[in-house]
């Protein structure tokens, strides 16, 4: 089969592309240039790309690099910029994933002529007897990335590789070190890879959006001061909101952008039951109709939490979870894991209630 | 597959070696490694070489040898030739290019403050708009001989003219690095001050260029040091690379206008066929307006990323805008400031042909480029019509 392996330079990518070229694929590497701005790794990430390059090298892989920095900036950084001017806290890797790596790259790969896309992501693609494919969590559950994988469908799941999903993270590095590869000691990425560790969020967002000063209040109405920008401010924060320490935990409860008010409450101010999602996607008509007793993810490393889920139309539900739970802030990705924890049944977005 | 299986078509990137230069380079990688600034004997015969060299590039330029400064390649000779006016005159701080050069030009234009003018639809430097921007305070113009891209000669000999008009004083100078296979370097010299050469794309080695200075330029030196090449450039000669230079300048300057008619019409061979085969090509430039190795092509419905490396699967090594230092293909500046649509420069494929181009690889171009093209097309439509020609993987 012909693949087309991501690269980014980073160890997982770098074992995957050895394990196809191993069970014998045609593979061929690629590293997307996706950030025209200043990263932590230098501009247009030249030090990763050089990695990739180096790696796939050393396997006797061709390597190619495609720009795709116009699609990032239009599809992930622009959004990413626009929700929190609209109050909301998207994850720009998911959508990063949902519109350059599954859709931009798998077209590309369409082009080209390859059969399959592959990626370091730590997670499972599985088959069964009928054709139906699921995505399932890596073997590593501490390093499991089905959260950020939930919007790939049938057709994308067909056509899909995640080779180091079935490793723990000891697995990868240890095979990296076999093959002697020069990234098997390359620290994990954390952050979001357009904002730089020097420059911070803060910085990224105020130099491209409005931000508006809020009064911070308590939920009787009183005031407690001021933040400079409320659109920096998230659902569930405590850290940041110019209060004077030794006080009893505060989080941020609501942000009311209207009357320009921060409210913050005690944990349980913060908990509820029901949540509403939007844009929901299923991994396939007969997962949307499993639904009851669901666990429900709602961060990337957060812990999954049972629930019901109530279908209201194609693109979004209701989910309502057996035990309060802390506020989702609105763009969170909230996805839906069978009973088991085993595999994604869809995912969405978190509404504003 | 190796070179002899290539069809070759990136001769404006770099083009082989002549086997003159690569004769003529090989006693000074080897026995007489003398440096030629010592005072010894050995040094001497060095020094001779350097000098003869000297002679030979001044002769097909048609400059005095004391005009010719080498240096470390095109980039460096451009660099020079620009930052090395700034400090010159206190009153003439602005540079002035148009916005189709090279980012060897371009780049420290931009980063000097200076200005960059707007082209016309060649890609060739308006004349009444560069009119404008010239005044007392201009350093230097500088207005690229061919363009590299799309391979548009420019009348540098009327952009000087203009330039002694407006802003007498200012220094002119040509990025003539695609120009010595093409161009006769003789009346291009005639009208500037400072002209740039590297080595490599006329059949020398990598890293080896000169920039000529007309007699009395005020140009104050890039690089210091040990001033070997008159205080305007410093550091040791690479004798080697000069050697081969020269004796790759005088062949081409003895073959051009053989090389010229030839490759031409293999040129118009390749886009005749490739237009005659294919549906929503456009050439971006009238061949009369532009050297005859140059083949510039955008394709309707294509991305020059994905047929790049469907041309590679196929031995075609062909090239689209400037790659960045990742790799990636960036937006062309050039496309961009000829008014060349985003739809039309996505699918923009740059075949540059050298003498030693054939009619076999060009032919072999003609049909790799109308099945690279094809295929593509049939995918995308394809894929638009809603079937994907990924296989299921089992």
């Amino acid at each position: 089969m012909k693949v087309l392996v991501a690269m980014s330079g980073g160890v997982d990518s770098s074992v995957a592309a050895a394990m196809l070229r191993d069970a014998g694929h045609d593979v061929v590497g690629v590293t997307m240039r996706l950030w025209g701005g200043a990263s932590d790794t230098g501009c247009c990430s030249v030090s990763d790309t050089d990695d990739a390059r180096r790696v796939a090298s050393q396997l006797g892989l061709d390597h190619l690099v495609f720009n795709f920095a116009d699609d990032f900036e239009r599809d992930v950084v622009d959004p990413y910029v626009r929700a929190h001017a609209d109050l909301s806290t998207p994850n720009p890797c998911i959508e990063c994933n949902r519109t350059i790596k599954f859709a931009r790259l798998a077209e590309r790969a369409d082009d080209l002529g390859f059969d399959a896309i592959a990626t370091g992501h730590h997670a499972r693609v599985t088959t069964d007897g009928a054709g139906r494919h699921r995505l399932e969590r890596g073997a590593d559950r501490a390093k499991d990335q089905s959260y950020v994988l939930h919007m790939l469908g049938q057709a994308q799941l067909a056509r899909t590789l995640f080779p180091v999903g079935v490793l723990t993270k000891r697995e990868v590095r240890a095979l990296a070190t076999d093959l002697g590869l020069g990234t098997a000691a390359k620290p994990d990425s954390q952050d979001v890879c357009f904002i730089t560790s020097m420059e911070g969020r803060e910085t990224f967002l105020t130099e491209r959006i409005a931000t508006r000063p809020a009064r911070v209040v308590d939920t009787s109405g009183r005031q407690l001061g001021t933040v400079a920008a409320m659109e920096l401010i998230t659902i569930g924060q405590r850290k940041g909101l110019g209060l004077p320490g030794g006080q009893p935990k505060r989080y941020v409860v609501d942000v009311d952008a209207r009357s320009a008010v921060v409210v913050l409450g005690d944990e349980h101010d913060l908990a509820g039951r029901r949540l509403e999602v939007d844009a929901m996607s299923w991994v396939d008509a007969i997962a949307a109709s499993l639904v009851h007793g669901v666990l429900v993810q709602s961060s990337a490393h957060g812990t999954p939490q049972p629930a019901n889920v109530e279908v209201i139309d194609d693109a979004s539900v209701t989910i309502t979870f057996d035990e309060p739970q802390r506020r989702v802030a609105p763009g969170q990705s909230v996805v839906l894991y069978d009973v088991t924890d085993t595999w994604v049944l869809g995912g969405g977005i978190a509404g504003t209630h | 597959m190796n070179a002899a299986e290539l069809c070759y078509l990136d001769h404006a990137a770099t083009t082989p070696m002549r086997a003159s230069a690569v004769t003529a380079m090989m006693p000074f990688l080897s026995d007489l490694y003398a440096n030629p600034s010592g005072s010894h004997r050995f040094a001497r015969q060095a020094r001779a070489a350097v000098d003869d060299a000297r002679d030979v590039v001044a002769a097909a330029v048609g400059c005095r040898p004391g005009e010719v400064v080498f240096t470390g390649g095109g980039t460096e000779s451009d660099n020079t030739a620009l930052l090395g006016c700034l400090d010159v005159a206190k009153s003439r701080t602005r540079l002035v290019c148009p916005a189709t050069e090279h980012h060897a030009v371009l780049h420290v234009v931009e980063q000097a403050g200076g200005a960059v003018v707007p082209t016309d639809a060649t890609a060739r430097v308006r004349l009444d708009v560069l009119a404008e921007a010239l005044g007392p305070d201009v350093a230097a113009v500088s207005v690229m001989a061919v363009n590299n891209e799309v391979g548009t000669v420019n009348d540098v000999g009327a952009v000087a003219a203009l330039v002694r008009d407006r802003a007498p004083g200012a220094v002119v100078h040509t990025d003539a690095i695609q120009a010595p296979c093409w161009l006769d370097l003789r009346p291009l010299w005639a009208h500037v001050d400072l002209l740039s050469l590297s080595a490599h794309k006329f059949g020398g080695p990598k890293g080896v260029g000169a920039l000529i200075v007309r007699h009395g330029t005020g140009l104050s030196p890039l690089i210091v040091g040990g001033g070997q090449e008159r205080e305007l450039r410093s550091g040791t000669h690479n004798v080697a690379g000069i050697a081969a230079m020269a004796s790759a300048l005088a062949g081409t300057d003895a073959e051009r206008s053989d090389t010229c008619q030839h490759i031409g019409a293999l040129r118009d061979r390749l886009v005749d066929g490739v237009m005659a085969g294919l549906d929503g090509v456009l050439e971006t430039v009238n061949r009369a307006d532009k050297v005859a190795g140059s083949a510039h092509l955008c394709f309707a419905d294509v991305e020059s990323e994905s047929l790049l490396y469907l041309l590679d699967q196929a031995g075609l090594c062909a090239s689209a805008a400037s790659a960045c230092a990742s790799g990636a293909m960036e937006p062309s500046h050039v496309l961009a400031a000829m008014g060349i649509t985003r739809e039309w420069s996505v699918g923009a494929v740059r075949m540059s042909l050298g003498r030693t181009t054939t009619l076999a690889e060009t032919d072999r171009a003609v049909d790799a480029l109308v099945d690279a093209v094809g295929t593509l097309r049939e995918r995308r439509a394809r894929r638009r019509a809603g079937a994907s020609i990924g296989a299921v993987p089992s």
